[in-house]
């Protein structure tokens, strides 16, 4: 133990708090608090405003609006599903692959299969990705993946076409182009994240598992990644986020078009794509209906959200049980 | 969120700035609409501001749907828009608004195909055909009929169209419905429409989104307006007109469609189907509207300037740009009618 000796004057390291401390304190606690309910208090705004400017179209078109297929504005039909299914399908796909390989970059940049240095540069190149402006993927997309994914494509339609994912040719835009790029989009968010949930785990723990005679591949997959799990999920829910958000590059590669198809190749449609295509050319009635389709959108990122919290303190409840 | 789209949208879209820095006690005159006359407006208005130099005029490419609410709500000087206005839009204005075309434009189908075969023939049956889904092979015998010679490959067409609501999509699915009875029954006429449901048609966002898919994606058609193809140097069809002739745009055709229609005396009119023999089939006006009353007469009179010097020095530059020059008695009629800007 260190003695601090002539050092330490008690009178100078503890005096009770003045006036002016309990006032810092107080007004700081009352302004971080105002900030929480303005989150609150914005959301709940975003959602009363959109909700009024949707409710008349909410009126008109009841839940029909989320199962109907046909989107004929000269008729005054609208129906989201298509957009639904493209939604969810292409950002489940681009999760898939994204989220793939953003854990498993996380894992060789973390668990010291690098020279710290190295990896420090690698981090870095990867969170560069997220810089990328979202035309920028698009046209890349546009110019260099459908072209180079069309053979590929046309191979597997070609000798696969029974089964139902490879059912009709990649024409142009379509969704496997779509949800590749999306899936290159939100790496940088699911790698991130995912690092950094590794790295909170102590390293002495990998001694520990090290210590019981186990070997990297061990240590890594039945002592690290479970011990960093709910951060893990954390990153691939806030990749999914992003990814059912995701606009402008999906509104350039996915085709718009209101199909549902399984096919990986055919064109589809999203929400966040119809949103942004249709707004500057809407007509008053027009415009319910989108709003009425930005509300589902929202809905189902809040569901994605909840649920992706509920599960990880489940996860986490069952681990402290353990 | 969809307010921020929309915001996103609009600033992206719209090139504001002042035509002339130097007319600080000048007029200023704002107008928005339309954004397929957009590069010509632009141009137009440059020069007109540096010819005036006391009258400076804006002109934001924010859509057609957009200008007639601008215009509505009295946040602008003079509005554009490709599908005109409706007697329901014009009777919200009090005074009343003047219709005037001031150019006109040409839709053409561009297509990509291996060797590059110019000025592919297309009959009228087998686009209307393409379009609704029920041709489906470039090597179809009625193309290969009508194009003698040209190779076509044993490839599906794959049909582009606009993702976004335009009044291009308007024009073109307005001549569809002239033209086939099947088309007017299913799809129709429309800013956006519902297009036959195949995975070999796809939608791609604005004129040169659409352009840069064609020009990406083998056995690809789609419909653009005449400048963008230009410019972009995409292969464009001649298509046969209602008098059974193939005439390919870009000529004399589009004056001839236009011309062919007379106008009516609020100057609204569609050249959905033209019947000269010489006339390039889809051709549309594209209109500004003023208002009748403006509560500032020096503001009426440099309107009046403004309309006159489009329709003089500004015809001449509109070929040049691709985009087709108003007939000589439309140009009169224009002329007459802009005198109720008052």
């Amino acid at each position: 133990m260190i003695h601090l000796g002539a050092v330490a004057r008690p009178a100078s390291v503890s005096k009770p708090p003045t006036q002016w401390d309990y006032l810092a304190d107080r007004s700081f606690r009352a302004a971080a608090e105002g900030a929480v309910w303005l989150i609150v208090l914005l959301l709940s705004y975003l959602l009363w405003s959109i909700g009024a400017k949707a409710w008349l179209g909410m009126r008109e078109h009841g839940l029909g609006f989320l199962t109907s297929t046909t989107w004929d504005v000269g008729r005054q039909q609208f129906g989201i599903l298509p957009h639904i299914w493209g939604t969810l399908y292409s950002s489940l796909l681009a999760l898939a692959i994204g989220g793939f390989f953003g854990v498993v970059m996380a894992i060789f940049l973390t668990q010291d299969f690098l020279p710290p240095r190295m990896a420090q540069v690698f981090r870095l190149i990867v969170e560069l990705l997220a810089a990328i402006p979202s035309v920028v993927y698009g046209l890349w997309g546009l110019f260099v993946v459908i072209p180079a994914m069309r053979p590929v494509a046309d191979v597997l339609a070609a000798h696969l076409g029974f089964i139902p994912f490879f059912g009709t040719t990649l024409s142009g835009p379509g969704l496997a182009p779509a949800s590749l790029v999306l899936a290159i989009m939100i790496l940088p968010t699911v790698a991130a994240v995912s690092q950094d949930a590794l790295r909170l785990v102590p390293y002495k723990v990998k001694e520990a598992a090290y210590g019981m005679g186990t070997t990297r591949w061990e240590a890594i997959l039945k002592v690290m990644v479970p011990a960093a799990s709910t951060g893990i999920f954390g990153a691939l829910v806030l990749g999914f986020g992003r990814a059912l958000g995701e606009t402008m590059a999906l509104a350039m590669l996915i085709g718009n078009s209101n199909q549902i198809s399984l096919s990986l190749f055919s064109p589809a449609n999203t929400l966040a794509a119809l949103l942004a295509l249709n707004f500057p050319e809407a007509g008053p009635r027009e415009v319910q209906v989108l709003m009425y389709a930005a509300l589902v959108l929202l809905a189902i990122t809040l569901v994605v959200n909840v649920a992706g919290e509920a599960i990880m303190s489940r996860s986490a409840r069952r681990a402290g049980r353990r | 969120m969809g307010k921020l789209i929309v915001w996103a949208m609009v600033v992206g879209l719209s090139v504001i700035g002042p035509s002339t820095a130097g007319s600080q006690d000048g007029l200023r005159l704002t107008g928005s609409g339309a954004t397929f006359p957009f590069p010509l407006y632009s141009s137009w208005f440059k020069s007109f501001s540096a010819k005036q130099k006391t009258v400076s005029v804006d002109y934001q490419g924010k859509g057609s749907g957009a200008g007639i609410q601008d215009l509505v709500n009295r946040t602008v000087d003079f509005a554009a828009s490709d599908a005109a206005m409706t007697d329901e839009d014009m009777s919200k204005v009090p005074g009343g608004v003047q219709l005037l075309p001031m150019t006109g434009g040409e839709i053409v189908l561009a297509y990509n195909l291996p060797g590059n075969p110019k000025n592919l023939r297309l009959p009228r049956d087998v686009y209307a055909g393409i379009f609704l889904g029920k041709v489906t092979k470039w090597s179809d015998a009625r193309l290969k009929a009508a194009n003698p010679g040209v190779n076509l490959p044993d490839q599906d067409i794959t049909v582009v169209r606009r993702a976004d609501s335009s009044g291009t999509t308007f024009v073109f699915t307005s001549h569809l419905s002239a033209i086939s009875e099947e088309w007017k029954k299913g799809p129709g006429a429309g800013t956006t429409v519902a297009w036959p449901k195949s995975d070999k048609f796809v939608a791609s966002p604005k004129n040169d989104g659409v352009t840069a898919t064609i020009k990406q994606t083998p056995g690809a058609i789609g419909y653009i307006e005449y400048s963008f193809a230009k410019f972009a140097k995409v292969e464009m069809a001649a298509l046969q007109n209602k008098a059974g002739q193939y005439v390919a745009a870009g000529g004399e055709g589009g004056s001839a469609a236009l011309g062919s229609v007379v106008l009516p005396p609020n100057l609204r009119a569609w050249v959905s189907d033209p019947e000269a023999a010489t006339a390039y089939p889809i051709a549309t006006y594209t209109w500004m509207m003023f208002y009748k009353e403006n509560k500032d007469p020096k503001k009426a009179a440099a309107l009046r300037a403004m309309v006159e010097y489009c329709l003089t020095d500004g015809q001449k530059a509109s070929a040049a740009m691709g985009y087709v020059p108003l007939p000589e008695n439309v140009v009169a009629a224009v002329r007459k009618a802009s005198a109720s800007i008052r």
